[in-house]
């Protein structure tokens, strides 16, 4: 077989070989189906379930993406404040470092307080846990930038708005494609968290549910549901970061990756 | 009077201008003095860590001096001229871009080119081609930086630091990475460019033999604090060949710099 064959087959062989294994371990050790269901029952429920599950799953993905678009903006221009100016950099990132070692979850019952029960909580848990790693990767990728290059414009006369477009922005773009990655992963977490504790809809609120219904298989499905969503965006901009900074990979299948908070 | 005047500079780095002596501060260069005549080829030629590099930071606006002035065409240096063209030991062609527009970038930013409508763009491409082609890069303008030599990076980069046409060329060890035989390939190219467009060229190095065989003058500069402490005028006639880097003449030439060096050094 092509080398390029098994690549793509690759991930899919390994999935199956993790579910496989998984249904054998729960038949082998008898477990019940209240503490771990087997994958074909999880699956099985997803396709009973599914009006609900799409229902709920197309809620928790319009919650998430609108609070990643939050933390894109606000991340990628914090990310160039913090990375080009230095008296912001030594002045933002010990609160930006401090205010991401609180743990999210403690916080949306405040948000709660706030703004109520319902999307509002689970956008703005969303922005929190996922705009942190497009601020560090940004700004690494604006301080980093080899000073020879600025000189090359600087000589030439160029303005400070020349370099951020000519240089600064191009130079960042697999730093911000590769916290693009770990940040939609990020608000996926944020929400569904969001939605169990504080959620009238969403996926999360179908696991809460289903979970204080001892429906174990369902619980499993709605994750198994966020799995492959999450899966399914990674893929997307994981796309269009090969197609926007190619010249940064060379053909290795490897592009730059910078592990986020959470 | 001359055209670039660097007249008893002192540079002083980490310090702020009069500080006394003795603050953690490190002196690069001291009382240094230089005129370079309008369409010479100067180098400046000196042991490591000298202020060669400092020297061309100067002239291209980059730092200013700690005291003493820098005048250019009479004026004094107080911002990064526009008019100035510059190359550097380590490629610094923007890796996104194609050779072709990385020789384009600074007919981005400089005017009047800058402002010139979209319609100029296949003139400004044909011009990059063409200056592309000088140099033997003609078919590689498509090309991505990485995908071409240390060799062939250093001719893209003489092109983008000419295609504006410079009155001033800075070049800072531009050859100093590669191998002698791509070395020696590169001083012809760097001739050549140099009897086409004729502009005041000064060039860093630490290679004698690259020094004399470009230059007008090569200006010897001291271990730290720099300053210049002999300067050699090159007599031989242009077009120069590798051949006559054999000869006596040139041989006594790189010598004799060699020795202006050691001396500095021990003083």
């Amino acid at each position: 077989m092509k080398r390029s064959t098994v690549e793509k087959l690759a991930p899919w062989i390994t999935t199956l070989g993790l579910f496989t294994l998984w249904q054998f371990a729960v038949m082998a050790f008898h477990v019940e189906t209240f503490v771990l269901p087997t994958p074909i029952e999880a699956i099985e429920q997803i396709y009973v379930n599914r009006y609900p599950l799409m229902v709920h799953g197309l809620a928790t993905l319009g919650t998430t993406l609108l609070g990643f678009a939050f933390a894109v903006t606000f991340g990628l221009m914090l990310g160039i404040l913090v990375g080009s100016v230095r008296l912001a950099y030594v002045s933002l990132y010990p609160i930006l470092i401090g205010f991401n070692s609180v743990p999210k979850a403690a916080v949306i019952p405040i948000l709660v307080i706030w703004f109520g029960v319902g999307t509002a909580p689970a956008v703005i848990a969303a922005f929190l846990l996922s705009f942190f790693p497009v601020v560090v990767n940004v700004s690494t990728g604006f301080a980093t930038i080899e000073p020879e290059l600025l000189d090359v414009l600087r000589v030439l006369g160029a303005t400070r708005k020349d370099m951020i477009v000519k240089i600064g922005i191009p130079r960042s773009l697999p730093f911000f494609f590769a916290s693009l990655k770990i940040a939609i992963t990020l608000s996926f977490v944020g929400t569904v968290i969001a939605e169990i504790i504080a959620g009238n809809n969403g996926i999360g609120n179908l696991m809460l549910i289903a979970s204080s219904n001892f429906n174990v298989p369902l619980v499993f499905a709605a994750l198994l549901v966020v799995g492959v969503m999450g899966v399914g965006m990674y893929a997307i901009f994981a796309a269009l970061e090969t197609r926007f900074t190619s010249w940064s990979v060379r053909g290795s299948g490897l592009g730059v990756e910078h592990a986020g908070g959470g | 009077m001359a055209f670039i005047e660097i007249a008893g500079v002192d540079l002083r780095y980490g310090g702020q201008p009069g500080v006394d002596d003795g603050t953690g501060t490190t002196l690069a260069l001291a009382n240094a003095s230089l005129t370079v005549e309008r369409n010479e080829f100067v180098s400046i030629v000196g042991p490591s860590g000298c202020g060669k590099s400092t020297m061309l930071k100067l002239i291209s606006g980059l730092v200013r001096a700690t005291c003493g002035g820098v005048r250019i065409a009479g004026e004094e240096i107080r911002k990064p001229l526009k008019t100035v063209g510059m190359a550097f030991q380590n490629s610094t062609l923007l890796p996104w871009r194609n050779v072709r527009d990385n020789v384009l970038l600074p007919l981005e930013i400089v005017e009047p080119y800058r402002s010139q409508p979209k319609s100029e763009m296949a003139t400004k491409r044909k011009r990059a081609d063409d200056l592309l082609a000088t140099v033997g890069l003609g078919d590689f303008g498509d090309r991505m930086p990485w995908q071409l030599s240390g060799g062939m990076q250093q001719r893209a980069q003489l092109c983008r630091a000419l295609i504006h046409e410079p009155a001033i060329l800075l070049l800072d060890e531009p050859f100093g990475a590669l191998d002698a035989f791509t070395r020696e390939e590169l001083w012809g190219v760097l001739q050549n460019l140099w009897l086409r467009s004729r502009c005041t060229v000064i060039l860093v190095t630490h290679e004698l033999r690259e020094a004399v065989y470009l230059s007008d003058i090569v200006h010897v500069i001291s271990a730290r604090p720099g300053r210049v402490i002999a300067s050699s005028p090159v007599p031989f006639a242009r077009p120069r060949t590798l051949d006559m880097t054999f000869e006596t003449d040139f041989v006594d030439l790189v010598h004799a710099c060699r020795h202006h060096i050691s001396v500095g050094n021990a003083a």
